[in-house]
């Protein structure tokens, strides 16, 4: 094409040195899965891991999630060693079991504490989509159930951020209980009024939306996440046409009426503490006449 | 799975056996020649074979015989079991899911709410029910029927039966995930007794939709999973034809579920499943459902739910490493 012949074209690509590449440590730059913006780590981790470019939200870990949401130093684990056995022996699941331990150094893929966000007391807990794409087996069902037991009993609101493929495969029929279990306790949490904000970040899907990611008093979610019950594939084999761009986002189910509100990560620890401060009971705030 | 006349694959050597009795006494009569003795050999061979078949079904055997076409659904279960059935309809939010029935009827003598999934008979009312299928209005109309039920103190009997919640868009739009979701927590509090019978297909968060019971039952050659097989085998092996592998693996029979702890009771089937004798088999439903009824008779209100909780609190099989 005519314009190729004015735009400057790359001829030579530059192989960096063995000593350059020692010197540019792994994961120094983090390209956009979205847009391809290429930004470096450390500007990114500045950002809240979300892209300057389309605003995509990276993933988070969860302790990364923590750190971004709960007040510094004031975080307390519950549960970190309860582990995951194979009841059905099934194909593989030790050796992926330990794969993923290993890789994310967590024990399973929620962590559950206590801690303080803006100063108000709650129960924590985030799910890690970097073990077993969150599936949850029982040690998640477990762990989120007892989690919500510690905020029935203290009467400390819950905050629980999910991200989930659904239940997990490998445990059968023991991880669709756990859908029963967890919003078992949360019914039970419910009878003591307490506060539920459930977080939907990407993707929270299958049993675990089905289940207590559902059943905020509030529900937040944060921008594009995917949410749903069904796979997208498999709805697309059943109706037999191509779904909309925005079928199963967070904004999809604002619109539809399914959440509260769509959060920006920038505003996730403020919305959190107004949430929680309109919670905290009755104090006559009125100025003085 | 092909089927000739409501049989199975493999039943076929029992049903060629069967044939070949018939046509001896046939013969016995037509031409009246004695061969008693070989039909009394062939009987005592149809017997092992049976013995041998029906008492060493493989879990993808099993799944056939849930997913018979002729097998009893709970509209049949209901007319065998109650009497007085009035149905109730709608979910008083957008409409009337007829994948899902319910409705108050007697049991003995005693009002109870009767919910369950229904697949449909014919290819028409099948078409028309989803095949079992529910929309967020089925859980929804569940959901204001049991809520029903613990206003007026009555007992809740589920039957459950379904492939799975629909997988669709307009499912999606009205909430799938929190109609489920909201099920499982309400059932939870409610402060009736709630017995819960998997009849056939327990297809994953859309069959526990309605099973957050103080008991749940299971037929003897129903099950219950996490998902399909056809879907396990194909995220596992890419192979949705290695459902029968998958089944295995899943452990998803009711023996599977019993050993787990998930289950209270098995019901026994007649040989070769329901379909062979509904009647026979609502007989064994409905003693089941009096044995896991009179225990919970004898609870208050609040023991209900402890009773509930208590069941689903124990669920799991994990390590606690110090």
């Amino acid at each position: 094409m005519l314009k190729d012949l004015f735009r400057k074209q790359k001829k030579y690509a530059t192989i960096p040195s063995e000593q350059a590449k020692k010197e540019i440590p792994e994961g120094i730059v983090k390209k956009c899965p979205q847009c391809g913006n290429i930004d470096f780590a450390k500007e990114l981790e500045k950002n809240l891991k979300v892209c300057k470019n389309c605003d995509y939200h990276y993933p988070l870990s969860a302790p990364e999630r923590i750190q971004m949401v709960v007040d510094e130093e004031r975080f307390f684990e519950f549960d970190s060693n309860l582990s995951s056995a194979d009841p059905l022996s099934f194909p593989n699941y030790t050796k992926k079991l330990e794969a993923d331990r290993e890789k994310t150094k967590l024990s399973e893929a929620v962590v559950t504490g206590e801690g303080t966000i803006g100063g108000y007391p709650a129960v924590i807990g985030v799910m890690d989509s970097r073990f077993r794409m969150a599936s949850m087996g029982s040690v998640v069902g477990e762990k989120i159930a007892r989690a919500a037991h510690q905020a029935a009993t203290k009467k400390y609101p819950f905050i629980l951020f999910s991200a989930s493929g659904g239940a997990r495969m490998q445990e059968g029929a023991l991880s669709l209980m756990q859908m029963a279990k967890t919003s078992a306790a949360l019914e039970k949490m419910h009878r003591e009024s307490v506060l539920f904000v459930s977080v939907l970040t990407h993707p929270t899907t299958g049993g675990v939306s089905a289940s207590f990611a559902s059943l905020g008093d509030i529900n937040l979610a944060e921008p594009k996440a995917q949410i749903g019950f069904a796979g997208r594939r498999v709805i697309e084999q059943t109706v037999r046409q191509k779904l909309p761009e925005d079928f199963q986002t967070a904004e999809f189910l604002l619109k539809h009426g399914q959440l509260d509100q769509v959060v920006h990560r920038s505003k996730m620890r403020e919305t959190l503490i107004q949430i929680l401060d309109l919670h905290s009971g009755g104090r006559v705030d009125r100025a003085d006449q | 799975m092909p089927i000739n006349n409501g049989q199975l694959p493999f039943e076929k050597p029992l049903v060629e056996l069967r044939e070949k009795i018939n046509e001896l006494q046939k013969f016995t009569q037509e031409k009246s020649i004695d061969l008693s003795d070989e039909i009394a050999t062939l009987e005592e061979r149809a017997k092992r074979l049976e013995h041998e078949i029906y008492g060493n079904l493989t879990t993808w055997q099993k799944v056939q015989i849930a997913r018979h076409p002729s097998r009893p659904t709970t509209m049949d279960y209901i007319r065998h079991i109650f009497t007085d059935f009035m149905e109730l309809h709608g979910d008083r939010l957008y409409g009337d899911d007829p994948a899902i029935v319910g409705g108050i009827a007697k049991l003995d003598g005693v009002p109870v709410t009767v919910i369950g999934h229904e697949r449909g008979k014919d290819t028409k009312d099948k078409v028309a029910r989803n095949f079992g299928l529910p929309h967020p209005e089925g859980y929804r109309k569940a959901l204001r029927l049991m809520q029903q039920a613990d206003k007026f103190g009555r007992p809740i009997i589920c039957f459950i039966d379904t492939q799975g919640a629909h997988p669709g868009v307009e499912a999606e739009e009205r909430g799938q995930s929190e109609a489920i979701a909201r099920n499982l927590r309400e059932m939870a509090g409610f402060q009736v007794p709630i017995v819960c019978v998997v009849t056939g297909e327990g297809g994953s968060g859309g069959a526990l939709a309605i099973s957050v019971g103080n008991r749940l039952l299971m037929l003897e050659h129903a099950y219950y999973s996490v998902i399909s097989p056809e879907g396990a085998a194909a995220i596992l092996w890419r192979d949705a034809a290695k459902a029968k592998e998958a089944a295995e693996a899943l452990k998803i029979t009711a023996q599977d579920l019993k050993r787990l702890d998930i289950i209270d009771q098995v019901i026994p089937e007649p040989k070769g499943g329901a379909h062979k004798d509904p009647v026979f088999q609502a007989k064994q439903i409905k003693e089941a459902i009096w044995t896991a009824l009179e225990p919970l008779f004898q609870m208050d209100r609040d023991q209900l739910v402890y009773d509930r909780h208590e069941k689903f609190e124990k669920i799991g099989v994990y390590h606690t490493v110090d």
